[in-house]
Order: C-alpha cells, then sequence, then structure tokens
C-alpha cells in the first residue's frame, strides 16, 4: 500500500512540476501580457494542484491534508484576483489590441 | 552528495540569482517584485536551516510587509525615477566598492568556514527549562519568557518607528488619516477578495497564535495575517484608515506593550525580578501577554505600511 | 560541505550583494533595498549559527532564531520609517535624492510646515 502511495506521490509531484514548467516557457515565449497571464495561472494552478494531491498520503492526519488543500485553494483565489488586476492594468496600458 | 545538497545547492543557486537581479534591475518596481521574490525562497532556506517559526516570520513581515510597503512607496515615488537614472555613479566609486564588498565577503565566508566544531549552543539549557515555561516551542519560550525583556523592547521599537512616521505628516493634515483615498469598485475583483478573504484569515492568525505554544507559529506571524487583512480592506475600499488622532486606536497600540509591562512590574511583587513568572503560572502569563500583543502589533504593522497621515477630513 | 556551511557562504555573498547595492545606488529607494538585502544575509549567518548548534533534540539553537525573529521585526520597522522619510523627502523639494547641495530654499518661501 505504501508503495502505490510513494508511486502515485512521485507521479503527482512529476505532472505538477511539468506543468509549472510549461507554465514558465509560456511566459517566457508567449507575445503579449494577456497571453502569459493565461498560461500562468492556468498551468500554475493545475500544477499546484497535482503537488498537493501528490503530497496528500504524506500529510500528518486528515487536519494536515485539509491543511494542503487550504493552502491550495488560498493559492487559486490569490492567483485568480491578482491575474484580473494585472490583465486589467495591461488592458488599459496597451489599448491597441 | 546526497540529494538533499543538490536540492540546496540550486536554492542557493536561486536566492544568489535573485538577490543579483534585484540589484541591476532598472525599474524601481521590479527591482521590489525580484526582493519579494527573494523573500519567499530565503523562506525556504530558513525551512532547510530548521528554522521554521523564522521561515514564517520571513515570508509574513520579511517579504510580505516589507514587500507592500516598497512597492507603495515606489509607486509613489515612480516620478523620480528618471532624474534619479541619469546620476549613475562613476567607475572609481564602483571599482572601490566592489573591492570592499568583495573583502567583506571574504571576511564573512572565511568566518563561517571557520566556525568552532562543534558549534556552541544554548540549546541544552532551553530544553532543560522548557518545562518550567509550560510551553512546547523552545523559540516562544525564549522570546517570551527567557529573553523577554527584548520582546518587550522590540514592541516598544515598533511603537516608537510608528510615532516617527506620524511625525512626517505636515502641520495641516496633523492628526488625518494616512494613505490616498482607495477607489471603491462596488463589484471589482479585488472587493470580492477583500471580503472572502478577512474572515479567513482572522481563523488561520487564531490559529498560528494558539498553535505558537507548541508548534511554529506565535503572535508575530498571527499579527502580520490581521495586519494584511485590515491593509487589503483598506486598499479595496472596503474599510478607511482610521484618524491618526483617535483614541481608540491609540488604546489599541498601547494597550498590548502597556499589558507587557504591567507583567513585568508584577514580576516584582510575585517572583521577585522584573518580567519574572511565578511558578505555575508562567503559560497563562505568557498567552495573556500574546494575546494582549497580537492586536497591538497587528494594528502598529499596518499603519506602518499606510504611512503618515495625508488628509484630513472634511469640516 | 554540508547544508549549514553552504547556506552560511551564500549568506556572505548576500552581505557583499547588499553592501554593494547600498554604496552604488543614487536612490534612497533602492539603497533602502539593498539594506534590506543585507539584512537578509546578515539574519542567515544567525541563521547558519543556529543550525549548527542543535542538540537536545531540536533542529537548531532556539536563541539565536528567536534574536532573528525581533530583528526581522525591528528591520522592518526601520524600513517603515526609513521609506516615509524618502517619500516625505519627495513630497518637499520635489526630488528623492540624498545629496548635500539640494537646496530646501525653495521651500521655504512658503511657509510649508
Amino acid at each position: 500500500m505504501t508503495l502505490v502511495l510513494d508511486i502515485l506521490t512521485v507521479v503527482a509531484v512529476s505532472a505538477g512540476v511539468f506543468f509549472f514548467l510549461a507554465g514558465t516557457v509560456g511566459l517566457l515565449r508567449f507575445p503579449d501580457s494577456l497571453s502569459r497571464l493565461h498560461a500562468l495561472t492556468k498551468a500554475d494552478n493545475l500544477g499546484l494542484g497535482l503537488v498537493v494531491l501528490g503530497l496528500l498520503p504524506r500529510a500528518d492526519g486528515p487536519f494536515g491534508a485539509l491543511k494542503l488543500i487550504a493552502v491550495w485553494l488560498l493559492a487559486q483565489l490569490a492567483g485568480a484576483t491578482v491575474t484580473q488586476l494585472l490583465a486589467r492594468a495591461a488592458r488599459t496600458a496597451e489599448p491597441q489590441e | 552528495m546526497t540529494l538533499e545538497l543538490v536540492f540546496d545547492i540550486g536554492l542557493a543557486a536561486l536566492v544568489l540569482t535573485v538577490a543579483t537581479w534585484t540589484l541591476l534591475a532598472r525599474e524601481t518596481t521590479a527591482a521590489v517584485i525580484g526582493f519579494v521574490a527573494y523573500g519567499l525562497l530565503l523562506t525556504l532556506v530558513w525551512v532547510r536551516l530548521a528554522a521554521v517559526d523564522v521561515a514564517l516570520t520571513e515570508a509574513a513581515i520579511g517579504s510580505g510587509m516589507t514587500g507592500v510597503l516598497l512597492l507603495t512607496a515606489a509607486a509613489r515615488l515612480r516620478a523620480t525615477e528618471a532624474v534619479a537614472n541619469a546620476e549613475q555613479p562613476g567607475a572609481t566609486l564602483r571599482v572601490v566598492a566592489a573591492l570592499l564588498c568583495v573583502s567583506v565577503f571574504a571576511g564573512l565566508a572565511g568566518i563561517v568556514l571557520l566556525l568552532p566544531e562543534p558549534g556552541p549552543t544554548l540549546a541544552p539549557q532551553a530544553a532543560a527549562n522548557l518545562g518550567s515555561t509550560g510551553l512546547g516551542n523552545a523559540v516562544t519560550a525564549v522570546l517570551l519568557s527567557f529573553r523577554a525583556i527584548d520582546t518587550l523592547l522590540e514592541t516598544v521599537v515598533l511603537l516608537l518607528a510608528l510615532l516617527g512616521v506620524w511625525s512626517l505628516a505636515p502641520d495641516r493634515v496633523w492628526g488625518g488619516r494616512p494613505g490616498p483615498q482607495g477607489n471603491v469598485q462596488r463589484d471589482g475583483v479585488l472587493v470580492f477578495l477583500a471580503q472572502l478573504l478577512p474572515p479567513v484569515g482572522i481563523v488561520v492568525a487564531i490559529h498560528l497564535f494558539w498553535v505558537g505554544a507548541d508548534a511554529p507559529g506565535g503572535k508575530f506571524q498571527a499579527a502580520t495575517i490581521l495586519a494584511a487583512m485590515w491593509i487589503l480592506a483598506q486598499q479595496a475600499g472596503l474599510t478607511d484608515a482610521p484618524p491618526v488622532d483617535r483614541r481608540w486606536l491609540r488604546l489599541v497600540l498601547v494597550a498590548g506593550p502597556a499589558a507587557f509591562l504591567a507583567v513585568g512590574f508584577l514580576g516584582f511583587a510575585a517572583a521577585g525580578a522584573f518580567l519574572a513568572y511565578p511558578a505555575g503560572y508562567a503559560k497563562p502569563l505568557i498567552l495573556f501577554i500574546e494575546a494582549a500583543l497580537m492586536p497591538s502589533i497587528a494594528a502598529t504593522l499596518a499603519l506602518l505600511v499606510a504611512g503618515p497621515p495625508a488628509r484630513t477630513e472634511p469640516p | 560541505m554540508n547544508t549549514a556551511t553552504l547556506f552560511g557562504v551564500v549568506a556572505a555573498a548576500l552581505v557583499a550583494l547588499g553592501l554593494y547595492g547600498l554604496i552604488v545606488h543614487p536612490q534612497p529607494l533602492r539603497k533602502i533595498l539593498a539594506f534590506n538585502l543585507l539584512g537578509g544575509g546578515m539574519f542567515l549567518i544567525f541563521g547558519v549559527v543556529a543550525r549548527r548548534g542543535a542538540a537536545a533534540g531540536m533542529g537548531g539553537d532556539p536563541v539565536p532564531q528567536a534574536l532573528v525573529i525581533t530583528g526581522l521585526v525591528v528591520a522592518f520597522s526601520a524600513t517603515a520609517l526609513a521609506v516615509a522619510l524618502v517619500v516625505r523627502l519627495f513630497e518637499e523639494t520635489g526630488r528623492a535624492i540624498l545629496r548635500s547641495d539640494v537646496s530646501t530654499t525653495e521651500r521655504e518661501v512658503d511657509g510649508e510646515s
């Protein structure tokens, strides 16, 4: 059972890291702010979710698991809000869309 | 070369890269964002050094609060960027400064590499006396029992810094509200966040404060979260910064250090020395001091970020 | 070369970088930023000393860690005061430069504060 959980951890965390990497590649390669923000939010939220999923078997008790999920939810909330604000600022700064 | 050391080397390289980028960035706003990232990477370094309380404080105050402070200042000072950037120092100053910094680096690195092995430590004494405080977290015990006078002086220093910031107000807005008028967008995303997050933040802060007795946490980190929630509400326009001459505000600010001082002077009567706790009453007294300090420190931190008074009430 | 020594050398480098930024940057706000970098490095050296004092079942010596927590808060309050001073200087003279030949006589005329 622990072997299955360890494999789950490794696979999920690796997939999460891959998504983070994809988001960073999007940040570096996309042409303008809005598409970069899009790449970052999508990839980073999914990446963090996969990392949290992979760390759930290693959390200490149900309370620790709940804390990990709360971290993911809070990061999503903060990320979504900041992305909206940045996109609005980028939109008003580059009106030639 | 264990896996942990590989991770540490990667982390160290990242910290140095971000620090160098912060120094070399052209715009101040970019440099401040680099500084916030540097603070978060330092948080990871603190966790690697097995200092989780310090990691929490670094993330909250060192990176978060200082970042907000510097970002608002950079926004206000944006008009001076062009003028200041035109005055780059000459090559002589750069070379001399570089030589000085290389020698400082060599000296400090030499000291670090020549530290005595095994390192001298007070951990055994702290562990031996931990039982008398009733706490499980050694750092909290050091902060509030063994070196409580340092914490008392630190809260007073926070208040003095706030007095210094307030004294920078021009005469015509003396005692007014700090900071510019927030613009309220009734359905804005920031307003949504500012309505959703403070209850969560308050719960997390109280949890951090309570858990700090036996696990990493404590009142500084909790107070920073409370201050951040208040700053968020102010920036979303949900609440305005209070005028600094209000009596309730000044009472809240002073209540924490005053309670700490009162417990200190009571120590003369109860246990024979300043800030001595009578046997068996250590943990309740420590919790009382922490609970009194938390709102004061939160208000002080939020007001330090808000700045000196800048506008008065319309008559 | 263990974790603590590695981060000790990194901390020394951070102190040197912060000192360089403090000396070389003309803008006061960048100087404050560099000062905070320097502070972070100094606190890390405390952390290295604390880590090397791991004993009695604890991961690190708690006394330097408590000193660093105090230091972080005091550094923040000093930064807040310094930033307020720089912003006030800008509001008074229209410039945020620390040069000794910046005249304030242009402001004495309006009887400002």
